[in-house]
């Protein structure tokens, strides 16, 4: 059935606007068609044909239904432009909505709910009405009903208060009960449109819809089970049981042969799957799951991709689905680059120490490969696989050494940027290599794996004979180096020389300090350099502790997604956002489309959050930055000492380098200390004759001080300031003297004093009083009383697995739970106040939805190991959240609520 | 989760416009040149040829067939599976048009191109794709007629995909049992994953609106029933479905009940991920002389039973680029050089079970090699069969019942056949 329609295509010689013109006026039925479709086909490849509009319109009441058809795709791309003339089409519609034939009463109403003219608009009112049942009239044919749908989310994207004043939500709802599946699923996906964009609850499934529509889903069109399936991903069964019941009738998806339904019936099921308690209906469903999500992998390639994406999601959550299926995720020779990438991804997080052995035959035959970039990622998945499994690391490196022997270029600077890393995770174990990494010295030219490799000569440079060798010849280049290189040629250098203080380290620390301070423009590393160089003329045993202090193990980088984030992805599962792996908000810019004009630019977002191709997006931001940055984070993190150093000096010796003639170099600016509010004053400057003290328990970096603010408001110097706390709940004393220099009248000092726990607890039930007393030499000793916060005793490593919570929550008695009713406090935004604990070492475990109310999950843990369970219910926006923690220590509850009182209400 | 394409567009091999149809007006044709320009970005950055391009806002996704791009522009989350589905069922639909789809032949009906694109996607939600129901109502010009035309009952009834009123003299059902086995073996020998993917194709000329009923020794089925199944009943991984088949009637009792659609369809696939012993193993052996010349020697052996026979063999066999002078001889079929493949095609017309073949071959290489040169690309041997009366998985049909309220007699035939799918067998 082939056509001969190009020829609408080739002008004639004549001035074509007139000549069509004339054309479309003809007398004769066939050579107004073939006008018609010269238009049509100027159109296509994009000639204005706007001017001929009248004439268009005019052979739009015709009986022929081809040409109808024409003249109304003509309107939809031109109505805009004639918004005045448009109006004479109207008529015509509007008799084509009462038109015997469904097919062109249909037509009618598709094509108005497509012409964005406002004029038009209020006239497809009456015939939509007509079709829908408002007024009790309905049309008969199902193929008008489910255009009238759609229809309606046509007319709420122009005109939302017009669909809202005809009552045509309402009848939009009645269809859900339509007795045609193909209506019913456009009603659903007409109305689960206009709710994405609407505040008011429009859409909301019960449990009776719910019903209805999961009988509609045994019936309608696969495409329609797609929009159904979606919508009803949404709801949250009330408990368990309703979980289950609807479990049950979504499974028979996972068999039809359109991988859409598949995708979208995965992720109702993980969805349900949250509220379901029993273990063996869950183990149950995951078996279910794993053929289905096995068999997408034979799908055309495009959709492959989609469900790789999604699988690296799913089995970040559930990794029990795939355990047994590591195979199918293997390499076929032809699949396209993009499958393979994705595929290799999800191997590394299936690697267990089971498979390992063929895991990494398989990276092997991969690194040898010619695609450079798959090759390159085949390489950093085995060093990725040895970071997550430390018994197999051992079998990953000597693939790696065997890898770089091949010396293949790419192959070995990859394989030394991953070595780097396994050094940082099993620091003493496998140095041994470090001289067949040496000689791959000279064939490195790309810039990470220069600083890899300048990193460990640093790192190793007491072990490696001729370090200061192997370093001067990179020193050569340093000014041509990129900044990457460059800052590790610093670092490695300074250890070098700290290591081996000798003559010849000594040269080139000089060279490589004059030329990162005087030589570049680079600010990172000139004020690295200057640290440096501060350090080690001031004092060098400083500079060890700070510059080869042991740093913190790496970890495996591999369940990359932050929990929430995770959940956020699932929910999304099959759309655009779980194959992005980023929020809808990051890519989709709201655009209200009334009133567009033709610009080629509609975004208003000019940053949409994303600029790479998604397939690395993810990468960059996790393995890269693990890798590259290890080193400058050592020395980031040195100004935390273990031993509770005093912290201001350290600071304060450093920026008094500067002015050192100041004197009072101990003295600190507020500003630099104390970020935040004010600390609240707990000797007024009246009770203190004149000495005012402000002070507060803060947590920094894991650590307890209390920050105290003196300021001298008296006439006399006052100095000899010493501290003493009483005994208290925890048992909170100095770890050490204060530190506050001589006060002149009208001066402050500010200072942190860290904190020990545990010296001179204070019997009885928990209280939040602190006793602390303050004396100088030349005043009385002041008391005063101050408030623990159970926050500051909230430790880093609160945050629990899901599972370990919930075991946790189950394995404590009722008795321990107790509950309090915060009625004055409003939840206005669920991230907010999530971020506002995390702050306080309270962390997010989960969050579920229960009517209309959120409930949040959170962990925390106070010192000795005790945890809090904690989950917190509210309706965001409306004041009241009822907290209720669990833990073994449930006599702290009134500490807590208390707390988290005064955090949530500020 | 709403989300609907806001265009759908119909682009030549160069990025032009061939036929596009706006659908949400958000978007405007110069998505098209910005589509192209990133797919050009994308072409130099070789992991990231995935069928997703984002620019500033608007979401691209698209595959290729011959020289037309199908693209749909988006700006909402929407359904990317769905879409990109939707987007291989307009190829199809398309075809089952105009035979084939490429730029000339959209050029060549682009009214129809333009009427099936309404149809077939309102708002940017697909609505419709059976290509067979379509061209009820929507003909190209040699099959239009005057009388104006109706939607078809099936368009939206719960049978979507059959007429009513369609009449053989002759009721008959063609089902074709079809086996692929995809297997990979790695350079030590080792089989590192093997399946076997089924197809039932069927192919059905039958008046009215018949009830059809499959029957399979399918053990859960079997067992269910309470028969015995000493070995001849299977166990079937993961089963898929035709739309026309009831699915929460097979979740209840097993039963492959459908409305079966007018013509050819798959009925069923399904995968089988036991171990697969390779129904036709080759090992070869290379051995380079003096960077001058080298030998292969390949070895194929057919391990299934000697009634079986495998037919159409043919064997790809890897060569570097640069060999050259291939001189082959074989015991059995014929050998030919394919220099476009860099393979050498080795052809059996016949192979029997149990049977053992040989090939030898010599080609002359270059004496200098560049040393800087990428490693040469390792293709594996690949290797394609068809055994007739044959499957792996030993699937059988017990019945097919055909029932239509005319009472007719209806014909079932069946026939089974194992191939070769993805048969790969790398090479040390």
């Amino acid at each position: 059935m082939s056509g001969h329609d190009s020829k609408y295509f080739s002008t004639t010689k004549k001035g074509e606007i007139p000549e069509l013109k004339e054309e479309l006026n003809s007398q004769y039925k066939d050579k107004r068609k073939d006008a018609v479709k010269k238009v049509i086909a100027a159109m296509t490849v994009g000639k204005d044909v706007s001017s001929l509009f009248t004439d268009v319109v005019n052979c739009m009441q015709t009986e022929n239904l081809e040409l109808k058809k024409l003249v109304y795709l003509y309107l939809i791309n031109y109505a805009k432009s004639q918004p005045d003339l448009a109006i004479l089409a109207v008529n015509t519609f509007v008799k084509d909505s009462q038109d015997p034939n469904p097919l062109i009463r249909a037509l009618a109403v598709r094509t108005m709910g497509c012409i964005r003219v406002d004029k038009i608009t209020e006239y497809l009112c009456d015939p939509l009405q007509r079709c829908l049942k408002v007024d009790l009239i309905l049309d008969d044919d199902p193929y008008v009903r489910k255009t009238a749908a759609i229809c309606v989310a046509k007319l709420y994207d122009i005109n939302a208060e017009l669909v809202e004043d005809r009552g045509f939500l309402e009848a939009l709802k009645d269809l859900i009960s339509d007795n045609n599946p193909m209506v019913v699923a456009n009603a659903v996906a007409a109305l689960a449109e206009i709710q994405e964009n609407s505040s008011r609850p429009i859409f909301e499934i019960t449990s009776h819809t719910l019903s209805k529509l999961l009988t509609a889903l045994n019936e309608c069109t696969e495409w329609g089970q797609v929009f159904i399936l979606d919508a009803l991903s949404k709801y949250k069964a009330a408990d368990a049981r309703e979980a289950e019941n609807i479990v049950e009738r979504v499974t028979p998806r996972l068999q039809h042969a359109n991988c859409a339904v598949v995708l979208s019936a995965v992720k109702m099921i993980l969805q349900q799957m949250e509220l379901i308690t029993s273990t063996d209906v869950v183990r149950n469903l995951c078996k279910k799951m794993a053929p289905p999500l096995v068999t997408l992998l034979s799908a055309e390639p495009e959709i492959q991709y989609v469900a790789l994406r999604n699988i690296n999601l799913i089995v970040q959550r559930r990794p029990t689905i795939l355990a047994h299926e590591i195979k199918v995720f293997f390499c076929k020779y032809n699949d396209p680059i993009y499958v393979k990438m994705e595929k290799l991804e999800i191997m590394i997080k299936l690697a267990s120490d089971r498979n390992i052995d063929q895991v990494l035959l398989e990276f092997k035959e991969y690194a040898t490969e010619v695609d450079v970039d798959f090759v390159r990622k085949a390489v950093r998945a085995i060093g990725r696989c040895a970071i997550k499994l430390e018994r197999a690391a051992e079998r990953c490196i000597s693939v790696l050494l065997e890898l770089i022997k091949i010396k293949v270029n790419y192959v070995v600077q990859e394989a030394i940027i991953v070595i780097k890393d396994i050094f940082r995770r099993y620091p003493n174990t496998y140095e041994s290599i470090i001289a067949t990494l040496c000689e791959s010295l000279d064939t490195l030219d790309e810039p990470e794996a220069k600083a890899s490799m300048i990193w460990i000569i640093g790192e190793y440079a007491e072990r490696i004979d001729n370090a200061d060798e192997l370093l001067e010849s990179f020193l050569e280049s340093f000014p041509e180096e990129p900044a990457q290189v460059q800052l590790q040629l610093l670092t490695a250098t300074v250890k070098l020389f700290l290591k081996k203080p000798t003559e010849g380290p000594q040269q080139m620390i000089q060279v490589v300090l004059n030329n990162a301070t005087v030589e570049t423009d680079n600010p990172d590393l000139r004020d690295r350099a200057y640290i440096y160089w501060r350090l080690l003329s001031t004092d060098p045993e400083a500079a060890k502790d700070v510059v080869l202090a042991e740093k913190p193990v790496i970890s495996d980088d591999s369940n990359q997604l932050d929990p929430s984030l995770l959940d956020e992805l699932l929910s999304n599962i099959a759309t655009l956002s779980s194959v992005y792996h980023k929020p809808p908000e990051a890519f989709v810019t709201r655009v209200k489309t009334t009133q567009k004009t033709e610009e080629d630019d509609y975004a208003d977002g000019g940053e949409p959050g994303y600029s790479e191709s998604p397939s690395h997006a993810v990468d960059s931001a996790a393995s890269p930055a693990a890798t590259s940055s290890s080193a400058p984070h050592a020395v980031a993190r040195q100004p935390v000492p273990a031993t509770p150093a005093p912290v201001p000096d350290l600071l304060g010796d450093l920026i008094g380098l500067d002015n050192d003639n100041n004197g009072n170099g101990a003295i600190v600016p507020v500003d630099i200390l104390h970020e935040g509010p004010p600390l609240p004053v707990v000797l007024p400057a009246s009770t203190g004759q004149g000495l005012q003290i402000s002070a507060q328990l803060v947590r920094r970096d894991g650590q307890i001080f209390y920050s105290l603010l003196f300021e001298n408001n008296s006439q006399i110097p006052l100095d000899g300031f010493l501290i003493q706390f009483n005994k208290n709940t925890f048992g909170v004393a100095a770890a050490g003297p204060l530190q506050v220099p001589q006060l002149l009248p009208g001066t402050s000092a500010s200072t942190l004093l860290p904190m020990v726990l545990f010296q001179n607890i204070a019997p009885g039930p928990p209280n939040t009083l602190l006793q602390v007393a303050v004396k100088n030499n030349q005043q009385p000793v002041w008391y005063f009383n101050d408030k623990l916060s159970l926050l500051v005793f909230f430790s880093e490593d609160g945050r629990m697995e899901r599972s370990a919570f919930l075991e946790t929550w189950k394995s404590l008695p009722d008795s321990n739970e107790v509950s309090k009713d915060f009625p004055g406090i409003v939840v206005n935004s669920v991230e907010a106040t999530l971020d506002q604990l995390a702050v306080s070492n309270m962390f997010f475990i989960a969050k579920r939805k229960h009517a209309n109310q959120d409930v949040l999950y959170l962990s925390a843990k106070i010192p000795r190991g005790i945890p809090f369970l904690i989950e917190l219910t509210a309706v965001i926006g409306i004041p009241g959240l009822k907290c209720a923690i669990k833990s073994p220590s449930p006599e702290m509850a009134p500490l807590f609520f208390e707390a988290l009182e005064n955090l949530l209400k500020s | 989760m709403a989300g609907a394409a806001s265009a759908l567009f119909l682009l030549d091999i160069k990025g032009r416009v061939l036929v596009w149809r706006d659908y949400r007006g958000d978007v405007s044709s110069v998505q098209a040149e910005k589509f192209f320009t990133k797919l050009i970005e994308k072409e130099g950055d070789q992991g990231s040829q995935d069928p997703v391009a984002y620019d500033n806002g608007v979401t691209y996704l698209f595959v290729q067939h011959n020289n037309v791009y199908l693209m749909t522009a988006s700006r909402q989350n929407c359904n990317a599976a769905s879409l990109l589905l939707f987007l291989h069922r307009v190829v199809d639909v398309f075809k089952h048009y105009f035979e084939e789809l490429e730029e000339e032949s959209l050029r060549d009906n682009f009214v129809v191109v333009y009427e099936l694109l309404d149809e077939m996607m309102d708002f940017g939600y697909p609505q419709y794709t059976e290509a067979k129901i379509l061209s009820e109502f929507i003909k190209t010009d040699a099959y239009r007629m005057e009388v104006t035309q109706r939607p078809p009952m099936a368009v939206t009834n719960a049978v979507s995909w059959r007429s009513e009123g369609i009449r053989y003299n002759k009721n008959e059902v063609f089902l074709d049992v079809v086996e692929s086995v995809n297997i990979l073996v790695n350079s030590n020998g080792q089989i590192i994953r093997s399946d076997v993917v089924g197809a039932l194709k069927m192919r059905t000329y039958l008046s009215g609106m018949p009830e059809c009923k499959l029957g399979l020794n399918d053990r859960v089925l079997l067992e269910a029933q309470g028969r015995t199944t000493k070995g001849k009943a299977i166990d079937l991984d993961d089963i898929k479905f035709h739309q026309c088949v009831r699915l929460a009637r097979f979740e209840n009792d097993r039963t492959i009940a459908f409305v079966p659609p007018d013509g050819s369809f798959d009925l069923m696939t399904y995968r089988l991920s036991t171990q697969v012993k390779p129904l036709i193993w080759v090992e070869a052996q290379i051995e380079k002389h003096s960077r001058s010349r080298m030998e292969i020697t390949v070895k194929a052996r057919s391990q299934f039973k000697e009634r079986s026979t495998a037919t159409n063999v043919e064997i790809e066999f890897p060569v570097p680029s640069d060999a050259t002078n291939p001189n082959v001889r074989t015991s059995m079929g014929s050998a030919s050089y394919a220099p476009e493949k860099d393979a050498l095609i080795w052809k059996i017309k016949s192979f029997p079970g149990g049977k053992e073949y040989m090939l030898r071959a010599e080609f002359t290489l270059p004496s200098i090699t560049d040393e800087e040169a990428p490693p040469e690309r390792k293709a594996p041997i690949r290797v394609k069969f068809e055994i007739p009366y044959f499957t792996v998985s030993g699937i059988q049909v017990r019945y097919l019942k055909i029932i239509e309220k005319s009472g007719y007699q209806a014909l079932p035939w069946v026939r089974y056949i194992t191939m070769a799918g993805e048969y790969e067998l790398r090479l040390a």
